[in-house]
């Protein structure tokens, strides 16, 4: 080629690796820095909350029944004398998993129905559009409460419940984008190459639908969290005497004038997680877009 | 004469309601020889990109269907082979590039993983080989620096350069034929040129057969051994590519040839037919462009014309002309 010398290129760096980007994007922005750590904090204390709880969180003595805080209960005791900071590390393990697992569990098979109900569409897209309005159509909470109610308590039932509950969002989002995805002359190119239909969604489609999804999740660990302890508020979701942030709360607000500590000390750890959560979705989306981690 | 690679014949190609179709494409017939490079032109909506996706099919169904005909690749019809096998014809035989450089690439995987595919699919190479051939096609389409662009990510890319990946991914496994749809019309004309070179040199290098989609006149008579000019879903004149710009048959190549721009006329007012396209389908009765030519007679509003020959290897659909043409050479085997 003679002509290819008349093409003027930009001075050409070796393309960053996905591991790098991620160093750049995290390094590049405090508040993402900071909201990692404070993930990376909280994954901590639950792992090791054998060691770091204090107490036995279920230990009761009603030598201590509503005590502030204090050099021996940092966040003082419960209505039966337990240790709250004790629970909250126990129970961080509860709302992290849930938290984590539900919204990565339900993007699995929401963004599974999406994708099918997008690329096929027809029939197929009818009928799952159709169940996905009728779930959709539910409050997430009301979703959960009536599965719960049929399921009945326990932890992995939660997690089903909760996932359950944010099926439909993500089923409706990987449709959409799917759809316009779909359109992309990109697909046509790769149908021409001879790519098949499987290989066109897992390589072609979701790693271009991928963005709005992990955001969707890390915004919606969030909403796992807040949405246990909204089921533990009601008694349907970790059974007591187990703790988690949500039933930390539910039992403190018997008694929220006389010792407000578990609420708030629970409050302040969903509050933190949330947010980080949320912080670290943005980087997530970010890490995800080969144009915008430029 | 041998069997030409690709051999069209009578496709037709339908949209809409099966009961009141929109006949898009109308009993077209071409061949492309091996090796060989026909061009197709055509305004937008005379059926060409159609045509061209029919072969690898991929006219999106529904709406479309390919409605009639056969489209022979080395002897085997296409259109009869069941839909699953043809992925293997994909890439493989025949490869296809797009009109849309900025957006024919995958933006989440990198053009070594994009090229690679097309690879992995067709040819039994463990990935070491293929990051290799990858290297080697990014060379053949003239990128500088292979080593360091394989990982680079189609953004990092211009418009001129990513055609050039379409190229490399398009012939990976030396594919028989490769269907360019228009492939430089979002380029620069000076990239437009490059592509085209490239092109050449791909087709020279490996033998490639290419069908060429453009409006473009000028390129066409630049890259291409034959021509077809297609108006309304139909074929009009057809032949080598000599013999079309030097005697156009058909009023509307000739129209098509005067409204070129040309550097050393004097006109301040480009040439240009009057009227417009008739919408897709509306024509079902005599000649599609009657409505628009200056030499229509009473026939053209009845029949259909045929492809009447003109000489050896060009043929042409008009009534008016094709009488011309016989009586003239009447009158010189008779003088």
């Amino acid at each position: 080629m003679t002509t290819a010398s008349i093409d003027t290129f930009e001075p050409v760096s070796p393309a960053p690796s996905r591991l790098e980007i991620f160093r750049q994007v995290i390094l590049a922005r405090p508040a993402t820095l900071f909201a990692a750590i404070v993930i990376l904090i909280f994954v901590l204390i639950a792992l090791l909350a054998p060691w770091l709880a204090p107490y036995n969180p279920l230990a009761q003595s009603f030598l201590k029944i509503n005590k502030p805080p204090s050099a021996a209960n940092w966040l003082g005791t419960d209505q039966f004398g337990r240790d709250v900071l004790s629970r909250m590390i126990y129970g961080s393990r509860n709302s992290l998993i849930l938290g984590l697992l539900s919204p990565a569990l339900a993007a699995v098979v929401g963004t599974t129905l999406g994708v099918v109900a997008g690329y096929f569409g027809g029939i197929v897209d009818r009928v799952i559009s159709r169940i996905v309005d009728l779930l959709i159509s539910f409050p997430e909470l009301l979703l959960a409460i009536i599965i719960a109610a049929a399921l009945g308590g326990g932890f992995w039932n939660i997690v089903v419940v909760i996932s359950a509950a944010f099926v439909p969002g993500f089923a409706r989002v990987a449709r959409a984008q799917t759809m316009a995805v779909r359109q992309e002359p990109y697909v046509e190119a790769a149908v021409a190459v001879g790519v098949s239909t499987p290989v066109i969604i897992l390589r072609h489609i979701i790693p271009n639908i991928a963005a709005p999804i992990v955001v969707l999740m890390t915004l919606w660990t969030a909403s796992a969290i807040r949405l246990e302890a909204s089921l533990s508020f009601l008694g349907i979701g970790t059974q007591p005497p187990n703790p988690s942030w949500g039933n930390i709360i539910r039992d403190g607000l018997n008694n929220l004038f006389g010792s407000p500590w578990p609420v708030i000390g629970a409050g302040f750890a969903i509050t933190c997680v949330v947010l980080a959560f949320n912080v670290f979705g943005d980087a997530v989306r970010d890490i995800l877009d080969p144009e915008t981690a430029q | 004469m041998t069997a030409p690679l690709l051999r069209i014949e009578n496709l037709s190609v339908e949209f809409g309601p099966r009961a009141n179709p929109i006949r898009v494409v109308d009993d077209v017939s071409f061949e492309i020889e091996a090796g060989g490079s026909v061009g197709v032109v055509g305004e937008s909506g005379s059926g060409k990109s159609m045509t061209s996706l029919s072969i690898l099919r991929l006219v999106p169904e529904p709406p479309g269907r390919i409605s009639g005909g056969r489209i022979l690749f080395d002897g085997a019809d296409l259109l009869a082979l069941p839909r699953n096998q043809m992925p293997d014809i994909r890439g493989r035989d025949v490869a296809m590039i797009f009109q849309e450089p900025m957006s024919s690439l995958n933006p989440v995987m990198t053009i070594g993983d994009q090229i690679g595919e097309a690879i992995l699919l067709h040819q039994d190479l463990n990935s070491a080989q293929r990051r290799k051939r990858v290297l080697e096609l990014l060379r053949l389409v003239g990128i500088p620096d292979p080593a360091g662009r394989i990982d680079a990510y189609p953004h990092q890319f211009s418009g001129g350069m990513r055609q050039r990946v379409m190229i490399a991914m398009a012939v990976a496994c030396n594919p028989r034929l490769l269907i360019a749809d228009e492939p430089t019309t979002a380029l620069d004309v000076t990239i437009q040129a490059q592509v085209l070179a490239l092109l050449k040199d791909v087709r020279q290098r490996l033998g490639t057969a290419i069908l060429l989609i453009s409006h473009d006149l000028g390129i066409i008579a630049d890259s291409c051994e034959r021509v077809v000019v297609m108006y309304a879903g139909r074929v009009v004149e057809e032949g080598d590519v000599r013999s079309i710009f030097r005697n156009p048959a058909h009023p509307y190549t000739r129209a098509l040839l005067k409204s070129i721009p040309r550097l050393d006329d004097e006109r301040d007012r480009l040439y240009q037919i009057p009227g417009s396209v008739p919408l897709a389908g509306s024509v079902t009765q005599g000649c599609a462009f009657r409505a628009r030519c200056p030499l229509r007679v009473e026939t053209c509003a009845v029949d259909r014309p045929p492809l009447f020959a003109f000489g050896p290897s060009h043929k042409a659909a008009c009534w008016v002309t094709a009488e011309a043409a016989q009586a003239r050479s009447a009158a010189e085997a008779s003088p």
